[in-house]
């Protein structure tokens, strides 16, 4: 059990796919101007990983070695136009926000990584496991550096969530930074996209080691 | 005359205003992952610049005539099969990149020597599956879309340059220890991204498009 535990949550910080694997690095610059697209890409991702490891863990004993990577890309393809078409008929402002980097989830090198990495080596329940944690960890870093971006980009957090949550209304947003003040309107755009994640990167790698060098301690003083 | 104009536009467009990978975030793993040193950076770069005019000029056929052909008379679809483009469009870059592997292979061994190793990691790479998507979205003629693909893979070409020179700036830095390896190239490549932001509006001036 605990195991699985760790499989689940090994995703989150420690194999955090983002910020420690390094992948799937585009669609996190790109679509994180606003927090609430960051949870829509997030979720979108996180259903097609699920999705493919599942698929490709119970064929992993068919698939030929040979032909594994285009045979991994087609079930990826399958499963991310699935997501392009329940996005566009149920949140179409998503579609709108996401543009070009819903069909590229296909090309996504998370969902891929994971394939070759983790879902054609186990079994299904720990590959759907593997999928759900490791998009629980690309929602939260997409969803903290969008909140990032947009807090000190516009000075609003969440707008455009009513896309995702129909129940709230229109034009829903959260002011955090009162609008006499200029927002630092870079954020938002491309350098601060680097910056930001640059940023957070940093802290990711600040926050595992130290707890490392403290065991290393530990250990010599026992 | 006008047309070469606005194709001259779209060139210089995709190469210095909407560059793939500083302003619109395509093509970033090989941005960061081959940009060490030069050779790799202009060989990296050329292949995707080739193998994205390639997979443009097979793409745009196939989504005109096969998957959403109009009707010359009425101007109606005849039939949509616009759902498949995702997995038809990556196929067929995938298939593209391995038969060009075994062309150069055994025609031109010297550009497969030169390119070789980069080829099969561009299969992944967004911005191949990106210029051949936005091409049909943004609906350019096939002339056009086969210019911009070429704009976009010199626009790539130049921000992989740049970068690897910016680069062996970098590695020479001491920044404090938790910024060490990625973080402080990506806070690097945020001044080169500043930089490019001014080019906006250039290509407007110049050619007044």
């Amino acid at each position: 059990m605990s195991k699985n535990l760790s499989i689940l949550t090994n995703g989150i910080l420690k194999e955090n796919p983002v910020l420690r694997l390094v992948l799937g690095t585009c669609p996190t610059l790109a679509v994180t101007t606003m927090a609430s697209n960051g949870i829509g890409m997030g979720l979108a991702a996180t259903f097609v990983l699920l999705c493919s490891n599942v698929v490709i863990s119970a064929l992993r004993n068919i698939i030929p070695n040979q032909v594994r990577i285009p045979a991994y890309i087609t079930v990826i393809a399958g499963f991310v136009s699935v997501v392009q078409m329940l996005v566009k008929a149920f949140v179409p402002a998503l579609d709108a926000s996401l543009g070009v980097f819903l069909p590229l989830i296909v090309v996504n090198c998370i969902i891929l990584g994971r394939a070759e990495m983790f879902a054609s080596k186990h079994g299904i329940f720990a590959s759907a496991l593997d999928g759900i944690g490791m998009g629980i960890g690309f929602t939260l870093t997409l969803t903290v550096m969008g909140t990032i971006r947009e807090i000190l980009g516009a000075g609003t957090w969440m707008s455009g969530l009513e896309g995702l949550l129909p129940f709230l209304p229109d034009g829903f947003k959260i002011q955090v930074i009162p609008t006499s003040i200029d927002p630092f309107s870079i954020m938002t755009s491309a350098p601060g996209g680097f910056f930001v994640f640059g940023v957070l990167m940093a802290a990711a790698t600040w926050l595992t080691t130290p707890k490392a060098k403290k065991e290393v301690k530990e250990g010599g003083e026992a | 005359m006008d047309s070469i104009l606005s194709l001259a536009s779209i060139f210089f467009t995709m190469i210095l205003v909407d560059n793939y990978v500083l302003v619109k975030f395509l093509g970033i793993c090989p941005f960061l992952g081959v940009s060490k040193k030069l050779d790799s950076a202009v060989g990296m770069s050329l292949a995707v610049t080739f193998v994205m005019v390639m997979a443009t000029a097979a793409t745009w056929p196939i989504q005109t005539f096969l998957l959403t052909p109009v009707d010359a008379v009425t101007g109606e679809l005849k039939w949509d099969l616009g759902y498949l483009q995702t997995i038809v469009f990556i196929l067929i870059i995938a298939v593209l990149v391995q038969l060009l592997e075994n062309i150069l292979k055994k025609f031109i061994p010297a550009l497969y020597k030169a390119l070789g190793v980069y080829l099969p990691l561009i299969t992944t790479n967004c911005t191949i599956l990106g210029v051949t998507i936005l091409n049909i979205d943004n609906g350019y003629s096939f002339i056009e879309s086969i210019v911009c693909a070429a704009g976009a893979g010199i626009g790539f070409l130049v921000a992989m340059v740049l970068f690897s020179g910016v680069r062996r700036r970098v590695e020479m830095a001491m920044p404090p220890k938790c910024f060490e390896g990625l973080p402080i190239t990506l806070v690097s490549a945020a001044m080169v991204a500043m930089s490019f932001m001014g080019f906006g509006g250039i290509v407007q001036s110049i050619f007044g498009v």
